[in-house]
């Protein structure tokens, strides 16, 4: 809402500079957005008055021109060709300045003189839209009768600061400038004042011209019409397209023009029709029948349907209610006799229309608030007087007033105490009341009770009176407490909380830098992961209106956006990504979802790097297990897995419950992704682990005796993992057995095609004595013959 | 004798002082002391001398042979001092060189923000309450009193799944789904991504992470929304924080606030930080409403509390001097780096 300050001024009298007057609005809870400072590029523009046009001796297409500006006569060369004597225009004196940092001097053309330069609009820094009759590209002819010398921005209306204000969806009346002069007279204290209004009505009863109806008045709580005769369409005066074009809005004529004005002034949307539109002379309020359609006055065609409460006349609507006029009804210039609509529609039933239609409009944003049914007749009364003040019309006698339910006043208990215990504060009832007062808030002594004005609807309840003597008082005034004994509470993270953060910082210690990504992405991901057609992760939420399809399905998998991360570092030619990010999946129960879905956190890993491998990533997730007490784990194979390696990859299996898979993306995937060739992916759910985790740690007794330790080198099939060789390592050792560490693992030279040569080094102890020779080769024999019997392994040593 | 021991001791002395490295210590020693040494030559000889001689000859012999010993013990530590001090002048290394470092990861700015947030609220007593993202249009709205076609609800452009399912557009439904489990006293903050239908610039992400706070218990004032946001303020931005509240309008409490805290950059003077304001609006907060707390199925008549929320991308930007958002979820590995 733009409030330019010399219309507020009509209402009370701030003194206070703009930037004062800003902060104090704002402070008390009116927030403004921006000042602007009209016209502040122009500086010495002056209104001049051509004297004499003459053809310059030596160019054809330039006009020497004598111009007087007040204080003299002085010389200007032009090569505009629409000027001529005695017209007004804008003169840029010697040393002036124009919008855009432009600087005038005087200067010579083609040998001549030239002591100033006669502006366009656009050298003004102005459009045409504002200035409709302005030439395109020529000398802005000036209307009116100003006198040479004046300063053009007080010709322009431009000597004025518009104020800016955010107005809440609670404060529909601020969405006016009376509004917003009462809220800046409670602030600075000054008194407040709206200026009478008088209606002459010169013209006939308006009785029996025009008869009103409304079909749904749960829709529309009041209308009101006036109307004016002989109307006489044609440009508004100067001052009301200044205040307009300040405020915004463009102005179009007259009667537009005091719509317009009314609706900034009093908050409160109008309209008018040309009555002879109007078929039946019938005015019914009701709404829209499905497939019914209208051209709004944007020249749009728009299709109606029930839910949309209309204007009609006997047989067509001729307007959306409180959206947006009929162009079957529109004000032309030949218009008559119109009529204007002061109505009242319900807000929700405007917002939705509104929304629906794809038209928010100046009308529409007013109503959706909910307005006040008893400001519509103050404002039709305020235009018809603005009518007779600019000769615009007759105005008929009478109003017509549909007004089925009348508005009831709320009443609030006034309970100076429990405002108090609500902000903290001693502030005394009088006070209280001494604010409530400024902003006619009415007290029933009686009662004890407070009775709010009808144009603000948002105070409903004590707390709402508690937060206008609080913004009265000035929030800052509240003295600060902490708690002060209440709400004690002990605080802290869960335990699932604690472990994730247990395996983000086990992450960072592992060299992988955090990275956060979209939780909705693009159904084309599944494709680019080969998955087939028939894969669970394929069936994702699906936003019904996203920003895009890039943007819109829930995803089931972090692999892509993991992917994506990589694709984008390894394409900027970053050498070597560590990363994980700790997120959430969105997993359906059923579609169409009916309930809400299952939202799980999940770990994922990605890496590329020359000297990144497979285990670097199993590294990880095994010092991840350390860093959790999680010991029944075991990496399997996966060959079947499409996003992935066939050879190099596995599932992360805890008490045989699959939690996961780490590997590296299958090349084909990596090419999908435009990444780099071999790219290395974890992806581990967080569930499993919180509820395995044993992160109680206990402590056993130090070794007192010394360990054997005995290396051994087998041949066996290729295929055989060495997991399972440790296996039997482990099963055998019997008690005496403490470790085995794999250092080797050969293929190639003295080892046979298909075979592998695998070492092992395996560390015997007991507790309580130091073992024999005896002992130790007894266990490794029984070793050496499980590995024969059961992998088909030779000892190589 | 004597004379012959005494040339020996002088000898000896002499050649010990010479010697400059171990191995002629050891040739020295061998000399003398060894088996056919020269002094085990001359004690070898004690047998032809006369009973009266023999034990003068042989103290000093014993003396000698001391003598000897200690010198050579004395000279073999000095010369493995110098010994090993040489080798130490010979291991110098270039300590300048980089160091073998093991890279640690690093935490995303935002994490770095949540967590500063997480620690300081905790310290005061809250718990981390969580909420799911896809959420009830009855929590993210209508328990807030936000009812279907009210204005409020444009402001926060929604993604929906359908009529009663959406994205949160905020962590606010957090608030409703504590107070139903739980009996005051409450005293939660909620971290978490919310969303709305903003298309990704500079400034504006669809997805960003906003914190929730909730306190209610009887008594609770707008004085301890007022102290506990200033104390959050100091461990956040420093101890000189100043934090100021506007009047504002959220439909979920009464009365409202936007909170703004004074410029960490300039402290207040006006800079391009804070674009010549000397405050930064950080947070929304106020009195819980009433019809939020009986939606909790709490008794406003009993109970009162506050709430606050704020936008974590913002603080990082700001923080961190970040100056285009889109930078927080391209994860380059040379930004993230760098925190």
């Amino acid at each position: 809402m733009k409030l330019p300050l010399k219309w507020l001024k009509d209402f009370t009298d701030i003194d206070a500079s703009p930037r004062e007057y800003a902060h104090a609005l704002t402070m008390s809870g009116s927030k403004v957005e921006g000042l602007e400072v009209l016209g502040s590029g122009i500086d010495g523009v002056v209104v001049g008055k051509i004297l004499t046009v003459e053809k310059h001796p030596d160019a054809d297409r330039l006009q020497v021109c004598q111009v007087d500006v007040g204080d003299g006569t002085i010389q200007i060369v032009t090569g505009a060709t629409n000027i001529k004597v005695n017209d007004l225009v804008p003169v840029a004196l010697d040393g002036s300045s124009l919008p855009g940092g432009i600087k005038i001097r005087k200067g010579k053309l083609r040998g001549v003189e030239s002591a100033g330069m006669m502006c366009s609009i656009a050298e003004l820094g102005l459009t045409k839209e504002d200035y409709p009759n302005a030439a395109e590209d020529g000398i802005f002819i000036l209307e009116g009768d100003p006198s040479p010398g004046t300063d053009i921005k007080e010709y322009l209306g431009m000597n004025d600061t518009v104020v800016e204000f955010e107005i809440t969806s609670n404060r529909p009346d601020c969405f006016s400038i009376i509004g917003l002069a009462r809220e800046s007279a409670a602030t600075f204290g000054t008194s407040f004042r709206i200026p009478e209004v008088t209606v002459k009505e010169l013209g006939e009863p308006i009785d029996g011209k025009v008869s009103v109806e409304i079909k749904d008045p749960d829709l529309c709580a009041r209308y009101a019409a006036r109307i004016v005769e002989n109307v006489k369409i044609g440009p508004s005066p100067r001052w009301m397209q200044q205040r307009l074009r300040a405020s915004g809005i463009r102005p179009i004529n007259n009667i537009v023009d005091i719509t317009n004005y009314v609706m900034l002034e009093y908050g409160q949307p109008m309209h008018a029709f040309d009555l002879r539109d109007l078929k039946g002379s019938r005015i019914i309020v009701r709404r829209a029948e499905n497939g019914e359609t209208m051209r709004t006055l944007d020249g749009q065609d728009r299709k109606l349907d029930e839910s949309m409460l209309v204007i009609a006349d006997a047989e067509r609507p001729v307007a959306v209610a409180g959206v947006m006029g009929g162009e079957n009804s529109e004000i032309t210039d030949d218009t008559t006799t119109i009529l204007f609509e002061s109505a009242n529609f319900d807000g929700i039933s405007v917002r939705l229309t509104a929304k629906k239609l794809g038209m928010r409009t100046e009308s529409s944003s007013r109503f959706e608030k909910g307005l006040d049914p008893e400001n519509v007749i103050n404002a039709l009364n305020r235009a018809a007087q603005l009518v007779e003040e600019l000769g615009a019309g007759t105005v008929c006698k009478g109003i017509i007033d549909c007004y089925p339910k009348k508005y009831q006043r709320r009443t609030i208990p006034f309970n100076p105490k429990f405002i108090n215990g609500l902000l903290g504060t001693d502030i005394s009832a009088e006070k209280m009341l001494e604010i409530f007062r400024r902003l006619e808030i009415e007290y029933d002594e009686a009662t004890g009770t407070v009775i709010p004005p009808t144009f603000r609807p948002d105070l409903e309840n004590e707390a709402d009176l508690a937060e206008e003597v609080a913004r009265f008082y000035d929030y800052n005034n509240i003295k600060p407490t902490l708690l002060e004994g209440r709400a004690a509470t002990i605080g802290g993270r869960t335990r699932k909380q604690k472990i994730m953060d247990m395996i983000s910082q086990t992450m960072l210690s592992c060299g992988l830098s955090e990275t956060y990504t979209y939780s909705f992405t693009s159904p084309k991901v599944f494709d680019m992961l080969n998955l087939p057609a028939d894969s669970p992760l394929r069936k994702a939420i699906v936003i019904s209106n996203p920003l895009g399809e890039d943007y819109s399905i829930m995803r089931t998998t972090t692999i892509p956006d993991m992917l994506r991360v990589l694709s984008t570092n390894y394409n900027r030619r970053v050498e070597e990504a560590r990363l994980f990010e700790m997120s959430y999946v969105y997993i359906p129960k059923s579609l169409p979802l009916t309930e809400l879905p299952d939202e799980k956190p999940v770990l994922t890993i990605g890496m590329y790097g020359e000297d990144v491998d497979f285990y670097d990533l199993s590294g990880i997730i095994e010092e991840l297990m350390e860093v959790l007490g999680i010991r029944e784990y075991e990496l399997e194979p996966a060959k079947d897995d499409p996003v992935f390696h066939p050879g190099r990859t596995a599932r992360l299996i805890i008490k045989g419950e699959n939690v996961g898979i780490l590997g590296e993306i299958h090349p084909a995937v990596a090419e999908n992704f435009e990444a780099a060739e071999r790219n290395y992916i974890a992806f581990i759910e967080v569930e499993p682990l919180v509820r395995n985790a044993a992160t109680e740690r206990g402590y056993k007794l130090l070794p007192k005796f010394p360990a054997v330790t005995r290396d051994i080198a087998v041949l066996v099939d290729e295929g055989i993992p060495v997991r399972n060789i440790e296996k039997v390592i482990i099963d055998k050792g019997g008690r005496i057995f403490e470790e085995a560490r794999l250092f080797d693992v050969y293929k190639g030279r003295q080892v046979p095609e298909g075979k592998k040569s695998v070492a092992y080094s395996i560390t015997f102890r007991a507790y309580d004595r130091t073992l024999t020779d005896e002992e130790v080769s007894k266990a490794m024999e029984k070793i050496t013959k499980a590995l024969s019997d059961e992998l088909g392994a030779q000892l190589r040593m | 004798m004597r004379e012959q021991l005494n040339n020996i001791k002088l000898e000896a002395e002499k050649k010990l002082n010479e010697a400059g490295s171990l191995a002629e210590l050891e040739s020295i020693r061998l000399q003398y002391l060894g088996k056919k040494g020269e002094l085990t030559a001359v004690l070898r000889g004690m047998g032809q001398l006369s009973p009266e001689e023999r034990p003068r000859i042989g103290q000093l012999a014993n003396e000698i042979r001391s003598f000897i010993e200690e010198m050579l013990e004395e000279k073999t530590k000095a010369l493995q001092e110098k010994e090993r001090s040489m080798r130490l002048e010979k291991e110098a290394i270039d300590v300048t060189m980089p160091g073998k470092r093991r890279f640690l990861g690093k935490k995303h700015p935002l994490s770095i923000v949540l967590d500063e947030i997480k620690e300081v609220f905790i310290g005061l007593g809250y718990e981390i309450a969580e909420g799911p993202e896809v959420e009830l249009d009855y929590y993210n709205f209508e328990a807030l009193n936000i009812p279907a076609g009210h204005p409020a609800r444009d402001t926060q452009d929604t993604f929906f799944i359908n009529g009663d399912i959406l994205l949160r557009s905020q962590t606010s439904p957090v608030q409703i789904r504590v107070m139903e489990k739980k009996k005051p006293p409450i005293k939660i903050i909620c971290p978490g991504r919310v969303y709305r239908s903003d298309a990704v610039d500079a400034t504006h992400s669809p997805i960003f992470h906003q914190v929730e706070g909730l306190v209610v218990d009887r008594g609770v004032t707008m004085g301890d929304l007022t102290g506990t946001l200033q104390l959050f303020a100091r461990r956040l931005f420093g101890e000189d924080t100043k934090i100021r509240l506007r009047p504002h309008h959220f439909q979920f409490t009464e009365p409202s606030a936007e909170v703004d805290v004074s410029c960490w950059t300039c402290g207040g003077k006006g800079c391009r930080i804070c674009k010549d304001e000397g405050w930064i609006e950080i947070l929304g907060a106020g009195m819980v409403h009433p019809n939020v707390l009986k939606y909790g199925g709490i008794d406003p008549k009993e109970y009162s509390g506050f709430a606050f929320g704020l936008g974590v991308e913002r603080v990082a930007m700001c923080k961190f001097n970040i100056d285009d958002m889109r930078l927080l979820y391209e994860n380059d590995m040379r930004f993230l780096r760098q925190f």
